[in-house]
């Protein structure tokens, strides 16, 4: 328990040694956090290698800015109309994506998000297609100003910990235990009286809501959607967290989330190429580095305390 | 009449581009088990090949021609010394190719620009065609031939080869054919070169029709991962009707409800999922 | 005594390969049945068609005189139904007592809490489950860093856990000592009568002692079936063993 507290006393007390600039990236590092944590609820704890999870992100944020600028909702009545919407769709998807396992989930998610992702950019009565939804205010909880990077700081940094929590507990309860059986040995889990089918359907379904929470506070962030937000290489830089921080840990999402947003904004600052570094990212871990980051720091860390003791 | 007719003829050639473009897709993925992501950045890569190769020799089929080599190269380059390091790590390999996919549409993005490229016609097939009342552009007459030829031919070369019998046991039993003595090793760079050129000469035989512009490749892999969930994965014959059908689906839903064509794109593939998961004609389940 | 598991009429082929091509039986409550055969007799396949990890063709599986034929295999195992396997199928990773334990959960309700934390009885009931077979010892080591012979007995302890009304065991004795062998058939021979015992096993010698009757498959078809001395001295059995 003493390291997660640690590092939410150390997030919480960032804004007083930051300046503006990073702690507004220290709010995209925590959306996204959240987000690759919900892709690793798939991936690390159910071996169900998704490639389409933009889709709930970007959905979610979709719904809130059309229900924002078309329906002229308020926040309050928004946030869960995005959140049940988007955790419907989940639904609806995992029916179709759970037909299959292993290679064949993975293109059919992959196909899925990517019906979306061709849709944000026709549907122009609705999406504004290529220009994107803009013009969306963020919400002011308690009457708070939410425009200032300090005070949404605090917003995401609130939510972000408390979403990843509530994954945190998921996986290290009892069904947790069966999601990862169902990863490991699911004939046998069918065997010894468990739905191997609805385990991964409630996952799936628990993986999108969260993925719809991380897409309400993008949307708070940039105030702007776009269907770039719903595309393959969204889905594909949030599995890269996963896999580069290590998946199927509690710390990997977080630390892969880290580092992919310090190297995308490191990167932006020198070259104008971040798909063509983040395609060989994506190489480099797969074929150096394929265990992640935090397992293998921890491997060494063992290493040496074994060495000593 | 003649709005309905083009249509359907435009349905018969994106299905023929589908065919080209998903053949080698549907194969790879039966044979290797690998998901080729780059298989739509391929597509676009051979698309701006032949731009360049026309630049100098203004032939559309000697273009493809070349596109076609020079893509196949990439790709057994690709399938060698990178995806071959990993083999076992069937994600890996996923995630490889999608990397990989980045790098290409931002190379090409970086080498030939933003603004999409038009290919030329060739100039035998500008005129149009007309057949009883009906006008129809020759050059998509070609496209739906060109792939009905090579259907043919990919036909012949899996039913009546060596080769073709050693990819049809690779597919149906991949560890019984190693055990049987099939060289599975050159089998799999073959058919990872064939898949690539097939994609590659498919971009350039597409240029016509949808030109040489970035975003190509987004364009593109989605409707050939929904012919290879249609058709099932490794049917040559699944790979042929899912094109056809996805050629149709998306060309009518984009007359029809130019808003929405691609959620009726769902439509057919969430039938087959229902009630037949593994595609019309897929021999395993992905 | 009323049968436990009655199967009529089964049918099973692979490519049009029958696998099981016609098995009738009937194992009556409590007893203990051995099944034989060659191999690609279809002893395992029968299994899997009786758990339900494979669809039968045709055919009937009735579990206390329930049709179960239809049901999903998670769904058997809530009728009673446990197996092991002929290979290892355990979770490498985590300890015995976390895989007795996800055996235990499996029957109750709380597999499906996803906010609390598992009870600590469950391990304690596990630990229980593998002092029976003689694992107490080593219940909080990974799976991974044990013996064969011992994973064995998990195997066995993870079915035992869930006090199965029938227990397919699928060659427990595979590869195993003829030390461990000895002790793996005490804790067969020991298991209670409530549970009835179905097991297909090579060796003979250990097995035939086990059984109260035996089942002989053959290119998936029962040609003998009886007890030790019927079995033994059908002409059938011998054609089949030994190719007369």
């Amino acid at each position: 328990m003493k390291t997660p507290l640690a590092v939410i006393v150390l997030a919480a007390l960032l804004p007083l040694l930051a300046g503006e600039y990073y702690i507004n990236l220290a709010s995209q590092i925590v959306i996204f956090a959240v987000f690759a944590a919900s892709i690793n609820l798939l991936l690390g704890y159910g071996g169900l290698a998704t490639l389409g999870h933009a889709a709930y992100l970007g959905v979610a944020a979709y719904l809130s800015a059309f229900l924002y600028l078309k329906l002229q909702l308020a926040h309050w009545a928004i946030a869960p109309l995005a959140l049940i919407g988007t955790t419907l769709m989940a639904g609806v998807f995992g029916l179709v994506a759970l037909r299959a396992t292993g290679l064949g989930f993975l293109m059919l998610t992959l196909a899925l998000s990517q019906v979306l992702w061709g849709t944000a950019y026709r549907w122009v009565s609705v999406t504004d297609g290529d220009n994107g939804l803009r013009g969306l205010a963020r919400p002011m909880p308690f009457g708070i100003n939410m425009n200032e990077a300090m005070p949404f700081y605090y917003f995401v940094l609130v939510i972000g910990v408390f979403a990843i929590w509530m994954m945190a507990r998921f996986v290290s309860s009892p069904f947790g235990a069966t999601l990862r059986g169902t990863r490991d040995q699911p004939r046998r889990m069918s065997a010894l009286g468990y739905d191997v089918w609805l385990i991964r359907w409630i996952t799936f379904i628990y993986a999108g809501f969260w993925g719809a929470v991380s897409g309400l506070l993008f949307v708070y962030y940039h105030k702007y959607i776009h269907p770039v937000s719903l595309s393959l290489a969204n889905s594909a830089e949030g599995l890269l967290a996963v896999i580069a921080g290590g998946s199927g840990t509690l710390a990997g999402p977080i630390v892969g989330a880290a580092i992919v947003l310090l190297l995308k904004n490191w990167a932006s600052a020198y070259i104008e190429r971040w798909n063509m570094l983040l395609g060989f990212v994506f190489v480099f871990i797969v074929v150096l580095m394929p265990e992640g980051v935090v397992p293998g720091v921890k491997r060494l860390w063992q290493r040496r305390s074994a060495s000593r003791g | 009449m003649q709005y309905w007719a083009i249509q359907t003829l435009n349905s018969l050639a994106l299905g023929g581009l589908l065919f080209l473009l998903a053949a080698g897709f549907s194969l790879i993925f039966g044979l290797m088990r690998i998901a080729n992501l780059t298989h739509g950045a391929l597509f676009m890569l051979g698309a701006y090949i032949g731009v360049s190769v026309m630049r100098q020799w203004p032939n559309l089929w000697f273009a493809a021609l070349a596109a076609g080599a020079a893509v196949a190269i990439f790709g057994g380059l690709l399938e060698r010394f990178i995806l071959r390091q990993i083999g076992g790590n069937v994600l890996g390999q996923v995630l490889v190719t999608l990397g990989v996919s980045f790098i290409i549409a931002d190379a090409c993005l970086l080498t030939w620009g933003g603004d999409p490229i038009p290919i030329p016609t060739p100039p035998l097939l500008q005129m149009p065609v007309r057949i009883g009342s009906f006008i129809f552009p020759a050059y998509r007459l070609a496209v739906v031939g060109i792939a009905v030829v090579v259907a043919i031919a990919l036909y012949l070369l899996m039913e009546r080869t060596r080769l073709g019998a050693m990819i049809r046991a690779g597919v149906d039993d991949p560890q019984m054919a190693s055990a049987v003595g099939i060289p599975v090793s050159r089998l799999f760079s073959t058919v990872f070169c064939l898949g690539a050129a097939l994609a590659g000469a498919g971009g350039v035989i597409g240029g016509p029709i949808l030109s040489a512009y970035p975003g190509l490749d987004a364009d593109m892999l989605p409707l050939a991962l929904i012919v290879v969930i249609l058709g099932g994965a490794g049917s040559l014959l699944g790979a042929f009707v899912g094109a056809f059908i996805t050629g149709f689906v998306y060309t009518f839903g984009v007359a029809l409800l130019p808003d929405l064509a691609y959620v009726i794109l769902f439509l057919p593939m969430i039938l087959v999922i229902a009630f037949r998961p593994r595609g019309l004609f897929g021999k395993f389940a992905a | 005594m009323a049968a436990a598991l009655r199967i009529a009429g089964l049918k099973k082929s692979f490519g049009g390969l029958p696998a099981i091509a016609d098995v009738t039986l009937e194992v009556a409550e409590g007893e203990r049945r051995l099944i034989i055969g060659p191999n690609g007799a279809g002893k395992t396949t029968l299994f899997n068609l009786l758990t339900g990890d494979l669809s039968r063709d045709a055919g009937s599986i009735t579990l206390f005189g329930e049709e179960v034929a239809r049901l999903s295999t998670w769904r058997r195992c809530h009728r009673g139904l446990a197996r092991t396997y002929q290979i290892i199928t355990l979770f490498p990773k985590d300890t015995l007592e976390h895989n007795v334990a996800l055996s235990l959960l499996g029957l109750s309700r709380r597999r499906w809490s996803m906010f609390g934390r598992l009870p600590a009885s469950f391990y304690a009931d596990a630990r229980e489950v593998l002092a029976r077979v003689g694992l107490e010892k080593v219940a909080s080591r990974p799976i991974a860093e044990v013996a064969y012979g011992e994973k064995r007995r998990v195997e066995i302890a993870m079915a035992l856990a869930q006090k199965p009304r029938v227990l397919l065991l699928d060659e427990p004795l595979a590869g195993l000592s003829r030390e461990e062998r000895g002790q793996l058939k005490s804790l067969i021979a020991g298991i209670p009568r409530e549970t009835t015992v179905v097991m297909i096993e090579h060796d003979m010698d250990t097995a035939l002692d086990l059984a109260d009757r035996i089942t002989v498959l053959h290119y998936g078809r029962v040609i003998v079936e009886g007890t030790r001395a019927e079995v033994v001295a059908d002409p059938k059995t011998r054609e089949v063993y030994l190719g007369h």
